[in-house]
């Protein structure tokens, strides 16, 4: 054991050496790797980016949350036998929220798309969501300005609206939107909340940023008829309890809409593992394609490693040829080059991850992310193998040379 | 006691379509602290066994009992390690590493052999200081006279404590004058206990030996004892 320490610490000192007496060569070369860890790192370091902003999203909405609806969000069932089911209405709601026990929260919601204007600025297609003053206890909105509506405006159907944060500055700039009037398809709301940024761009109009809440009572008052279909928002106490509320939820569900033991549900309770799952789905390949790719460069990286290994075993024939006659076996001969390449690698790996670090901060103004630290181990650990798997042949060459050959290569 | 014994070695090389003899048949007994020079003409087979007796090379058949040991069939690693530790080589075109100081040349071995960083740092610079370059501990080869190159190949050759200072042409790149004394030095150690073969195909060279072998187309052609070899004074 000791012994193999000598001669490991030998190959290191050989190694670093090597490096130093042929600087431009191992520039060149662990460029290669450079650009590969730097490009394998970026992509982990977007990949994770992207993940985070989509789990800020959905946490932003409330991740232990179920929704109520005629549809089911993801599923295969037929979406024409689901449009024939009776609608969700506002009084299933009501008679709904007496019912169930567990919910930390519930509120009713219905989706509805305007045209917002504030003096010369306006936004088309604007998504709004109708809801009560409930609403805000199923989501973690904080508040830049202002408050959500009140119980006393959403019973009342008041004129009042909360903007999202994209929708604010689009529309005021610099100004102060709290108690301003804006135009929701030409009648007028009182400003009354402005959300804080709420920081994903993963759910695109989704997003609370771009959307505009008023009390549900309003958008029956001027957009909607008063049987449309509504999403019933539920809010578990805890993930742990999100099972049993959605338990609940049905079986209170089926005495609101009436249903017999053998007649099935017709309505879906929905929750965000289905979007997770989706996610997955959609962006699973795209990591993998991704990953392969920047892989790709590495790969490159790798045989420009074993192509100089090869050109350092031939140029150090009689160095080899010195060593074995004066005892190194094949194991010392092969660690020494082995050594050479991991070495050549990781500092490559080390630099790539350096310059990654940098760029990462650059992607950071576009999507909130940073190196992480499985990111660093990750790389770290590439760039080892790659240099170990690249400079393999090229050491099993040397450690397999005959002494009286190698000694008379000149 | 013998400490080498080759019995009918022979070594063919396949040339092509054609077999040659490089040694045919040799057999040939060493005792400890003999002091031998083989000699021959340029394709004599000299080379081939030297490379045979430093367990470079492995003969096609005979057997070869190095300290009571048959290396004859040894596996590589095997024989690297008998490299190691019982034979030291000095070679004509000193075959130091060149990136490395005399201290890590001679070092080397010990390395290989295991030994720890204290003791190497002890032994090598016993074997410089032997070799009187102690003061050049820490120079590269290419700093050093062709003299002080081959002392130091000296110095790596004896560091293990050997049983064979085997040395190819030691002197055929230097001038005569450092040749004599490197001759000297080969003088010293052999007078410590140490056996040593010498191949040359110098007369004036092989005459410091005390048994002088002669090879001609890989077989022994003559196998004296000198009486009046040359004793070389070492020079300043």
């Amino acid at each position: 054991m000791r012994q193999h320490l000598f001669e490991w610490k030998e190959g290191l000192v050989i190694s670093l050496n090597a490096i130093r007496a042929n600087k431009a060569r191992s520039i060149l070369t662990m460029l290669g790797i450079v650009i590969g860890i730097c490009s394998v790192a970026l992509m982990a370091t977007a990949i994770n980016g992207i993940d985070k902003a989509f789990v800020d999203g959905i946490s932003a909405l409330g991740a232990d949350n179920l929704y109520i609806d005629k549809y089911a969000w993801f599923s295969d069932e037929d979406f024409f036998l689901m449009r024939n089911r009776k609608n969700v209405t506002l009084d299933q709601y009501e008679r709904f929220t007496k019912l169930a026990k567990l919910p930390l929260a519930v509120a009713p919601t219905i989706l509805t798309m305007h045209k917002v204007l504030y003096g010369d600025n306006y936004i088309e297609g604007t998504l709004m969501t109708g809801t009560t003053d409930g609403y805000v206890r199923t989501t973690n909105f904080n508040f830049a300005r202002g408050r959500f509506f009140s119980a006393l405006e959403s019973n009342g159907a008041r004129n009042v609206a909360v903007l999202g944060s994209e929708v604010a500055g689009h529309l005021f700039a610099q100004q102060d939107p709290l108690a301003r009037e804006v135009k929701i398809d030409g009648i007028s709301f009182r400003v009354v909340g402005v959300l804080e940024k709420q920081g994903s761009n993963m759910l695109g109009n989704f997003n609370p940023d771009n959307q505009v809440y008023i009390p549900i009572g309003t958008v029956f008052k001027y957009f909607r008829r008063n049987r449309d279909t509504v999403t019933i928002v539920v809010r578990a106490r805890s993930t742990e309890m999100t099972e049993a509320t959605k338990e609940e939820a049905i079986g209170m569900m089926r005495r609101v809409r009436g249903l017999l033991y053998d007649e099935k549900d017709d309505f879906s309770v929905n929750t965000q593992e289905g979007l997770t799952t989706e996610y997955d789905k959609v962006v699973g390949v795209i990591k993998l394609v991704g990953l392969f790719i920047t892989g790709l460069s590495l790969l490159v990286g790798a045989i420009g490693i074993m192509n100089i290994m090869f050109v350092s075993v031939k140029e150090r024939t009689k160095e080899i040829g010195i060593r074995k006659a004066i005892g190194a076996k094949k194991r010392t001969i092969m660690g020494q080059f082995l050594t050479e390449a991991a070495l050549i690698c990781l500092l490559g790996g080390l630099v790539g991850l350096l310059l990654a670090v940098g760029l990462s901060m650059l992607i950071n103004k576009f999507l909130p992310t940073s190196v992480q630290m499985n990111t660093v181990v990750l790389a770290i650990a590439i760039s080892l193998l790659t240099g170990i798997v690249s400079g393999l042949a090229p050491a099993w060459t040397a450690a397999k040379m005959d002494p009286v050959e190698a000694l008379r290569y000149e | 006691m013998n400490i080498i014994n080759l019995e009918n070695i022979s070594r063919v090389y396949q040339v092509g379509s054609e077999e040659v003899h490089a040694l045919d048949d040799v057999s040939l007994k060493i005792d400890r602290n003999e002091y031998v020079a083989i000699m021959g003409p340029s394709g004599s087979g000299k080379s081939t066994l030297m490379n045979i007796v430093g367990c470079l090379d492995t003969p096609t058949s005979g057997s070869y009992i190095l300290k009571g040991t048959n290396v004859s069939d040894m596996s590589d690693n095997d024989l690297a390690e008998v490299r190691n530790r019982e034979i030291g080589f000095v070679f004509q075109t000193f075959n130091l590493l060149p990136r490395a100081t005399s201290f890590h040349n001679v070092e080397l071995p010990l390395i290989y052999a295991g030994v720890p960083a204290a003791e190497r740092r002890e032994k090598a610079e016993q074997a410089l200081s032997s070799v009187g370059l102690k003061e050049r501990m820490l120079h590269k080869p290419n700093e050093l006279s062709g003299g002080q190159r081959q002392r130091v190949a000296v110095a790596r050759a004896l560091v293990v404590g050997p049983s064979i200072i085997l040395a190819d042409e030691p002197t055929g790149n230097l001038d005569s004058k450092t040749g004599e004394d490197i001759m000297a030095l080969f003088h010293e150690i052999y007078q410590l206990g140490n056996t040593i073969i010498l191949v040359t195909h110098e007369e004036y060279i092989a005459n410091h030996a005390k048994r002088v072998i002669r090879l001609l187309d890989g077989k022994v052609e003559s196998d004296k004892t000198v009486t009046n070899c040359t004793v070389p004074n070492r020079g300043n």
